[in-house]
């Protein structure tokens, strides 16, 4: 498995698209650190990269990545190897790469610039994110045999977590806008971990603000260190769920 | 040495393999043959388990190959149509095939590597190749592990005559050996002087499994293509 | 020869020297000193108090002393030597001053009783004046210092430190009731209700003393008209600084920080009018200034900063002047509950204006509206700050720049400056 992960690796970091990803990414950090004389202005702009592109790009990339090794896949299957093994590969090999991309492009200017607990929060989160849409990629594509079907899904998928989530939610509090749903929000937040990220990155840059009422609860349940992990856990489970998943379709999936 | 016993499989309405069971032997060289979407790749890939089968069962020396996966160990396979990682070379993909399957005291075959050529090309990304010197990698690749089963989908589709004669002495050298090989291909008229044994296939279904012999004496032809024609006629 | 003029000299200087001896002998005479302790004759406190006569000092030695309540009830002086211990046992009442003219200086007073149906204090004055209470150490008691209907008092250079857990079990650091002209600096009080506490007090100074970590209020007033507040630091406190029902109140070059929590502010102004805030520092709030029903307050060259909202203004708020005042930094600039607005913004620093400069004159030419859409929302639907700093809330604040529907019209600084001032 290590052998064919190391073949993945070396395919995709050759990979223009990923190159251009890691270059993007580095020229943007670099640019909002070098030109915003208030460093906090310039995380905020960062947060919004690590929130829309991070996610984009990587469930994107991953989707095509899969449906372009599609003969690849079918090569390795024939081989003596498992199918659960040439899956994980590729999972870890898309996951480790553009995790390395958004570590370079960044994370090295955060750790340069902002190694504050908010930058450092946005880099474990950014990573993070990064796997947990290559996962998302996978269990995506897995399940649709038309690439274009298959990219079109992915690019909703995106949509729905950046933003039509968000939109949902804004309407349902203000339709319930009588009931007292603090404690649910925090549950809500589970079900999306772009939202997870945030309020997780939120809570270390605005703690003041998030004293407040409804803060308070959040801060009671995610500022504690039992919180923190949890949300971590919930995490990692977006990162496990969708692969465990793909991972049983394409143990049995025709090629 | 393959059996596939009862083998069903559908493609959403699609019946690709309808009850077939098939026996094949050491030392035989099979041409799997019957007319585009008969169900022959389906049915090298369900014996190499890329297919699961609906209903069926398939032993590979008396094994069940479901949920097995060293058995391939023992499979050479050269795909219809061969994509690789396009950003590596023919060097790194021989490499890591090598890399993947290797195993104690293994001395590769590497005689096609060599009468095809690529040893010239080696630095060359997979993305740059032509269709044909894909096949040739294929077919390397097939053949580096020297394996005791051949399983050939279309290996002549492609390739230059040159290649192809290649490739066929290469393929009687390794009949020779006494190897299973397993070849489809609807271009019969290539593999006249290769087989021995042809299975017919025709919208999932198991026409027949005869001997060339066989055929050659039923039909009073002596070419295969003529052989074949006479009993889809009648 | 006997040089004449030095002569003359040495007399003056015998003279002088002989006017001030025939002043100071009297004095001296009659001024004794009582010394307390062990292995002096008298061991009681009190019975040194009783035994001494106005302007003599009792000087205590070091030790501890269970002794119960002092009362001095004569313009003397107490002094303790490295600090001696009182304990109250958790059943007395410290140190009670009922004379005027009396100094309580120098000791550790610990573990005073507790009660709710009196204010039982580490040392506390009865309806007197010019008192100094100066550099004591005060520890686990009910109420640290009080003062009720004193006047002229000194409070100088105490560390004042309880470890209460519940407002309802525990008294103020120092407390003032219907005093005046008192003089409040230097203390460090922690682990109290109250900081600080002012009700009725009047024409007094607070400065530079330090107040955290208590549980209410770092500093709270009532009804404590023309105070003045400098240099002090509030911070940590369990709901930062609350001063209500107040006019004439100077606040300048204090610190709020750190305040923290649903109902906490850095300054918590209710009713407070006629007012300077000057030169304060607030930073790490949840809300830096809260005012509600205030009016002419003049606000200058302060500074908010990592705070969740620098200011929440409430519309029951006029004649608020906010002008040259740094925000840096803060998720909310201002947050208010209505849209009339009368209260004027000049020449502050805002850093999220993004506005221009053309003709450079470092004040920007558009106005800099400190109310964001998100901010008016948060303030109806609390529960929507979960979705703060996302694509969709950045697309609201956006629209309602170009279309101002929820924001108040008026709420605007019509002259931005371009750069921070230096504060």
């Amino acid at each position: 498995m290590r052998k064919i992960i190391k073949y993945v690796i070396a395919d995709i970091l050759r990979n223009k698209i990923v190159i251009a990803y890691t270059a993007f990414l580095l020229v943007m950090s670099l640019s909002i650190f070098a030109l915003e004389d208030n460093t906090s202005k310039g995380l905020l702009s960062l947060l919004n990269i690590i929130l829309l592109i991070v996610p984009l790009v990587s469930i994107v990339f991953s989707t095509i990545y899969i449906y372009n090794s599609s003969e690849f896949i079918e090569l390795l299957v024939s081989q003596p190897l498992k199918r659960k093994s040439i899956w994980l590969s590729l999972f870890s090999g898309l996951a480790a790469s553009l995790a390395l991309s958004f570590f370079i492009g960044a994370g090295i200017p955060i750790l340069i610039y902002q190694p504050s607990p908010t930058g450092i929060m946005m880099l474990l989160t950014g990573l993070l994110l990064s796997v947990i849409f290559v996962s998302i990629a996978l269990f995506a594509s897995v399940t649709t045999r038309d690439k274009a079907k298959g990219i079109g899904k992915v690019i909703l998928l995106w949509l729905y977590f950046s933003i039509l989530f968000d939109g949902l939610i804004l309407f349902l509090l203000f339709q319930f806008a009588d009931y007292p749903l603090e404690k649910a929000m925090v549950a809500v937040s589970a079900f999306n971990p772009i939202d997870l990220s945030r309020i997780l990155i939120l809570l270390q840059m605005d703690v003041s603000a998030l004293m407040g009422y409804t803060g308070a609860i959040f801060r009671n349940f995610f500022g504690t260190q039992i919180g923190i992990a949890l949300a971590f856990i919930v995490l990692v489970l977006w990162m496990m769920t969708p692969l465990w998943l793909s991972l049983r379709r394409f143990t049995t999936k025709d090629l | 040495m393959i059996i596939t016993s009862n083998v069903s499989k559908k493609f959403g309405k699609l019946k690709a393999l309808d009850d077939v069971s098939v026996t094949c032997n050491r030392g035989e060289c099979i041409a799997l043959i019957g007319p585009n979407g008969s169900g022959k790749t389906t049915l090298v890939k369900t014996i190499l388990g890329m297919v699961v089968p609906d209903s069926g069962f398939i032993t590979f020396n008396g094994k069940n190959i479901l949920h097995d996966w060293k058995y391939r160990k023992d499979i050479g396979y050269m795909p219809q149509i061969g994509r690789y990682p396009e950003n590596m070379t023919i060097g790194q993909v021989l490499d890591m095939m090598r890399d993947i399957r290797h195993a104690k005291n293994f001395i590769p075959d590497e005689e096609l590597i060599e009468s095809f050529g690529l040893g010239a090309l080696i630095q060359k990304r997979m993305r740059t190749l032509s269709g044909g010197t894909r096949q040739k990698v294929s077919a390397s690749l097939a053949f580096l592990f020297n394996p005791d089963v051949l399983i050939l989908d279309e290996p002549t589709a492609g390739l230059d005559p040159l290649a192809s004669g290649i490739l066929k002495e290469k393929i009687v050298a390794e009949k020779e050996k006494g190897k299973l090989i397993l070849i489809t291909s609807h271009v019969l008229s290539e593999l006249d002087d290769l087989i021995t044994q042809v299975i017919y296939m025709q919208e999932g279904k198991l026409k027949f499994h005869k001997s060339i012999e066989t055929l050659r004496s039923d039909t009073g032809e002596m070419q295969l293509t003529r052989a074949i024609a006479s009993i889809m006629t009648n | 020869m006997i040089d004449k003029r030095k002569v003359t000299g040495d007399m003056n200087r015998l003279i002088i020297g002989y006017f001030i001896l025939a002043t100071a002998i009297p004095a001296r005479a009659f001024a004794k000193i009582i010394k307390v302790g062990k292995g002096q004759v008298v061991t009681h406190i009190q019975q040194g108090i009783d035994m001494a006569a106005a302007g003599d000092t009792v000087l205590v030695s070091e030790g501890i002393y269970r002794q119960g309540n002092i009362v001095i009830n004569k313009p003397i002086v107490l002094k303790g030597v490295n600090h001696p211990v009182l304990d109250g046992e958790k059943k007395y009442e410290l140190i009670s001053v009922k004379s005027p003219g009396v100094t309580v200086e120098g000791f550790l007073v610990r573990n005073s009783g507790h009660s709710s149906m009196t204010d039982i204090a580490g040392i506390k004055i009865y309806n007197t004046h010019h008192i100094t209470v100066i550099n004591n150490i005060l520890e686990d008691n009910f109420f640290g210092i009080y003062a009720q209907q004193a006047a002229h008092c000194v409070i100088q250079n105490n560390s004042i430190t309880a470890y209460a857990k519940e407002t309802q079990l525990s008294g103020n650091g120092i407390h003032c009731w219907k005093s005046d002209s008192m003089h409040i600096s230097a203390n460090s009080v922690t682990g109290h209700r109250d900081g600080i506490y002012l009700e009725f007090a009047t024409h007094s100074l607070i400065e530079k003393n330090t107040v955290q970590k208590n549980l209410r209020y770092g500093l709270h007033f009532m009804f404590s008209h023309n105070n003045t507040y400098t240099r002090n630091i509030f911070r940590n406190n369990g709901a930062g600084v609350a001063v209500m029902y107040t006019r004439h109140v100077t606040m300048k070059n204090n610190r709020f920080e750190e305040n923290w929590g649903d109902a906490a502010y850095g300054l918590l102004l209710k009713e407070i009018s006629d007012s300077d805030i000057e030169g304060n520092y607030f930073e790490k709030n949840t809300s830096g200034i809260y005012m509600d029903g205030s009016s002419r307050i003049e606000m200058y060259k302060n500074v908010f900063k990592d705070n969740g909202w620098a200011i929440k203004m409430q519309a029951s708020c006029m004649d608020i002047k906010l002008e040259k005042n740094n925000f840096i930094n803060n998720t909310f600039d201002m947050g208010t509950n209505g849209s009339l607005v009368l209260n004027t913004f000049k020449n502050n620093y805002w850093d999220k204006y993004e506005g221009y400069d053309l003709n450079k004159d470092k004040i920007g030419d558009v106005p800099y509206r400190p109310v964001s859409m998100y901010s008016m929302i948060i303030e109806q639907n609390p529960p929507a700050m979960m979705l703060f700093r996302s694509f969709i809330t950045a697309l609201l604040d956006k629209t309602e720049k170009l279309l101002p529907s929820l924001t108040p019209e008026n709420l605007k600084d019509d002259y931005p400056l371009m750069k921070p001032l230096a504060l």
